[in-house]
């Protein structure tokens, strides 16, 4: 390992340099929202409760209830539609993995931008039937999270032996329900877990597919404000790239140790 | 293959212990659980079909069909026109500027992040600020350069003041195309560092142990097998910076309200004014442009991804 590993020294200048640069904008829009006209102060972040604002700051909130009513929606594709179909595969069609794998991680490939173009037309139709409710918006979300939510649960699937697991508990009389929810989930952990976290990441970060189909989420909200306060865009900001850094960091805590589980 | 199995079981079962009925009901039930089990994999599969291959299909056909549904190549024959063979000119060289930018810049710091424990703090922290910064960025990163380098933001404004450098004295580029290089770069040097690192870590250190043990130099390491090994994850990384650079729209729509100076871009405007050049369906031939840039890279990753991963058994 040492023979790879840069000096301290490098290690330290590059970590320093990449570091200030990369601080840069997120310090600069720390410091905008705290100008206070030539001095600094905390009045922009207390405006944030003043009921005069309430109006200024109401795209936002309405965004952000949607961004979380489809953070739910999505979760809830992602743990009863894909998990399940994914744990059908590693049991029954374990053939089936590979042309599984490179569908579920396609949506890479398709930018979203062009998925929306194929989009629109879809949402029409589902306007017209399912009505305009912003949920409907998280089928087009799951679609966007299957290639993250995927690598967090078949790395928890490849960690443990489902299909031993599975034969002990329908040898001890277990029927499949029973099997899936108490004996698999419980040990698939980290694996849904990492893929809710990320999800719902995705889903407050998603504004090409929300924008262009004319919804009202969170990201859009934030374009909308800034317009008319940009102080509350960049508060906003502040608040939503923490809390998507401090959903990773749960990610990267709760799935390290079964990954690590599996290689040692 | 298994028939014979299930109906062979019960039957040696009878003969041996007849007393217990226990072997021919999971055999029963296995037969039908293989029916049951095909079931289960239509809901996924007509989700899929329905929002993510009918979408592309729409998306692609709508570029190659005209309303009436008779194949066409008049709108794909839009994509010879000047104004859209230069946005996606544009799309090309922005991709490819902060693609190798943001390799070169990565590679550094996934260097730098050698050696270091995966579960310790560093690289824990910088995971997860990659994560961010590389994925759920967007607006926000668009935001974030306004508050830095936009007319009044805090390093245009310190340069001013300490300096006198005006960098906005040929115009406010940063509402323009090269704004948004900096943006870009800003979050093709984290997902670098995500694609990348799995790579540098997959480097032996025994390979180093054994160049130190004959004799070797550490650049010489570097240069004999270190690079060489690496070479084709860094090109198939770059590919995929490309691509994510190609395809990125939320920052560019942030800060570019007006214009469509890129191919994202020029979606939007397709999509939300009906004649754009006098045709009709410009979106499907636009987005069908993008596909076939974006498949030809992707293409070119997994096949080099493949060469790659020899050494990251």
């Amino acid at each position: 390992m040492n023979g790879l590993a840069p000096r301290p020294l490098t290690r330290w200048i590059i970590g320093i340099v990449v570091g200030f640069l990369f601080a840069l904008p997120l310090v600069s829009t720390l410091l905008f929202t705290l100008k206070d006209g030539d001095g600094y102060s905390l009045v922009h972040w207390t405006s944030l409760f003043d009921p005069a604002k309430a109006a200024v700051f109401a795209p936002i909130w309405v965004g952000l209830g949607n961004s979380l009513i489809l953070a739910v929606v999505t979760v809830a594709i992602v743990l009863f539609l894909l998990a399940p179909t994914m744990l059908l595969i590693a049991l029954r069609f374990p053939s089936f993995r590979r042309p599984f794998e490179f569908l579920v991680l396609l949506p890479i490939t398709i930018p979203a931008i062009v998925l929306v173009v194929g989009l629109a037309p879809i949402y029409q139709q589902i306007g017209r039937t399912l009505g305009t409710g912003a949920w409907t918006l998280a089928f087009a979300y799951g679609i966007t999270v299957l290639p993250f939510a995927y690598r967090s649960i078949q790395a928890s699937i490849d960690a443990i032996d489902v299909r031993t697991l599975s034969e002990a508990a329908r040898s001890l009389g277990a029927d499949w329900f029973t099997v899936v929810t108490r004996v698999l989930a419980p040990n698939l952990r980290p694996g849904l877990l990492a893929a809710s976290l990320i999800s719902v990441a995705v889903v407050l970060g998603e504004f090409t597919i929300a924008s262009i189909l004319n919804r009202q989420v969170l990201q859009t909200g934030l374009v909308v404000v800034n317009k008319i306060d940009a102080y509350a865009s960049a508060m906003f900001t502040l608040m939503a790239l923490a809390f998507a850094f401090l959903l990773l960091l749960i990610i990267g805590r709760a799935g390290r140790p079964s990954a690590g589980k599996k290689n040692s | 293959m298994t028939s014979p199995d299930l109906v062979a079981g019960p039957d040696l079962d009878r003969v041996t212990s007849p007393a217990v009925p226990e072997p021919t009901a999971p055999a029963r039930r296995g037969a039908v659980r293989v029916g049951w089990a095909w079931l289960g994999l239509v809901p996924f599969t007509a989700y899929v079909l329905l929002f993510l291959a009918l979408p592309t299909v729409l998306a692609v056909g709508s570029g190659l069909f005209d309303d009436d549904g008779a194949f066409t190549l008049a709108n794909v024959a839009a994509l010879g026109d000047p104004v859209i063979l230069t946005t996606f000119w544009n799309s090309a060289w922005l991709s490819l500027l902060t693609a190798l930018i943001g390799a070169i810049v990565g590679a550094i710091v996934c260097y730098a992040l050698l050696g270091l424990p995966e579960t310790g703090a560093v690289r824990t922290m910088v995971d997860a600020a990659s994560g961010v910064l590389a994925q759920f960025g967007g607006v926000m990163l668009a935001f974030a350069f306004i508050a830095t380098i936009g007319l009044q933001g805090l390093v245009t404004t310190f340069l001013m003041d300490g300096f006198g450098i005006d960098i906005f004295a040929n115009g406010p580029w940063i509402y323009e195309l090269p704004g948004l290089i900096l943006p870009y770069i800003y979050f093709q040097v984290p997902l670098m560092i995500i694609t990348f690192m799995p790579a540098l870590s997959a480097l032996k250190p025994q390979w180093a142990e054994a160049n130190l043990t004959l004799g070797g130099t550490s650049s010489g390491f570097w240069q004999h097998v270190g690079i060489p090994v690496l070479a084709p994850s860094f090109f198939a990384s770059l590919l995929l910076l490309f691509a994510n650079a190609f395809s990125s729209y939320a920052t560019a729509a942030a800060l570019a309200s007006q214009g469509s100076q890129i191919v994202p871009l020029q979606i939007r405007t397709a999509l939300t004014s009906e004649t754009l050049l006098g045709r009709e369906n410009l979106a499907g031939a636009l987005a069908f442009g993008m596909i076939v840039v974006v498949a030809i890279v992707m293409w070119a990753y997994s096949f080099i991804q493949r060469r790659a991963s020899r050494w990251q058994a």
